[in-house]
């Protein structure tokens, strides 16, 4: 490798601000999450009194079960960011396996938002029957989307990674991998509080 | 220690041991959360629930997204966005009058 190619490819890195590019336009996006999931929860409170003639929150809600399933998002960004640290070693062994269990945990909990739901629909709790339950499908809903594009996000760094085909820097990639994903669980602390544990 | 290593853990948080402590942190205090569901804090249920929200969020965000080691930059993005998403809904909720 030439001096040249040797300065060039160091300057490929540097930025006008010092700050890596990704890590700041992932950190912006989350940002605006924020916006996003603060209008849902918003809309949630506004209007989770509003039953008409369909089931009340508390009698459908089934805390136990919920608190197990926030329970195992909780210990999925553990793992996550023990992936990330194994990342960082350069520890491709540990990586994998550790996004592997994230994705496991998170796909657990999608399981169990898929059953809450069903259980809520046999009870009455359609889509439509009142604004509440229109505006707590969609809420969590929104949440468990991003749930599973993380898990699809996991997987597919997970097979590139095997591929060795990971531009850039692998241990950035899953970096930014564990950020999304722990602000999925950030979004799930407030919304396991507001939504399920005060009654309305 | 050398400074290679120092600057490592600088730049990419804690160490093993130290996330599973905060983890088990973390499963307390969602356990203590789920108590309030079964047994009568009297006034202090909300103010509780809060407290104990807040410190989980900020936790997370703080270690396990690496904030509290990272640049000042990220931080301020990101708080920027979240403190603007609580003002502008506050404002909306209190237009349709939800705080009274």
């Amino acid at each position: 490798m030439s001096a040249d190619h040797a300065v060039a490819s160091h300057d490929a890195h540097v930025t006008s601000t010092g700050l890596s590019n990704v890590k700041l336009g992932m950190w912006l996006f989350l940002g605006s999450e924020c916006l996003l999931f603060g209008g849902l929860i918003s809309t949630y409170m506004l209007y989770r009194g509003r039953v008409g003639t369909g089931p009340t929150p508390m009698q459908v809600f089934d805390i136990p079960f919920t608190s197990v399933s926030s329970f195992v998002l909780l210990m999925s960004s553990l793992t996550m960011v023990l992936g990330v640290s194994a990342a960082h070693k350069g520890d491709d062994r540990n990586t994998y396996l550790w996004v592997a269990v994230t994705a496991l945990l998170g796909a657990t909990f999608v399981g169990g938002q898929v059953y809450e739901f069903t259980a809520f629909y046999n009870e009455g709790m359609g889509f439509t029957t009142s604004l509440f339950t229109s505006s707590f499908y969609v809420l969590t809903g929104f949440h468990g989307v991003h749930v599973t594009v993380g898990i699809i996000m996991l997987m597919s760094t997970l097979g590139i990674m095997k591929r060795s085909k990971v531009p850039g820097s692998k241990s950035e990639t899953v970096e930014m991998l564990g950020l999304y994903w722990h602000f999925v669980d950030i979004v799930w602390i407030i919304i396991f509080t507001l939504i399920y544990l005060i009654p309305v | 220690m050398s400074a290679d290593t120092t600057t490592h853990t600088e730049e990419h948080g804690m160490s093993n041991a130290g996330y599973v402590r905060i983890a088990l942190i973390l499963a307390a205090i969602t356990a203590l959360e789920v108590s309030t569901y079964y047994v009568d804090f009297g006034r202090l249920f909300l103010p509780a629930l809060m407290i104990m929200m807040v410190v989980k969020f900020i936790m997370v965000v703080s270690y396990f997204m690496h904030l509290k080691f990272d640049n000042k930059m990220f931080t301020w993005i990101f708080y920027a966005g979240l403190i603007l998403a609580i003002g502008v809904y506050c404002v909306a909720l209190a237009t349709f009058h939800f705080f009274s």
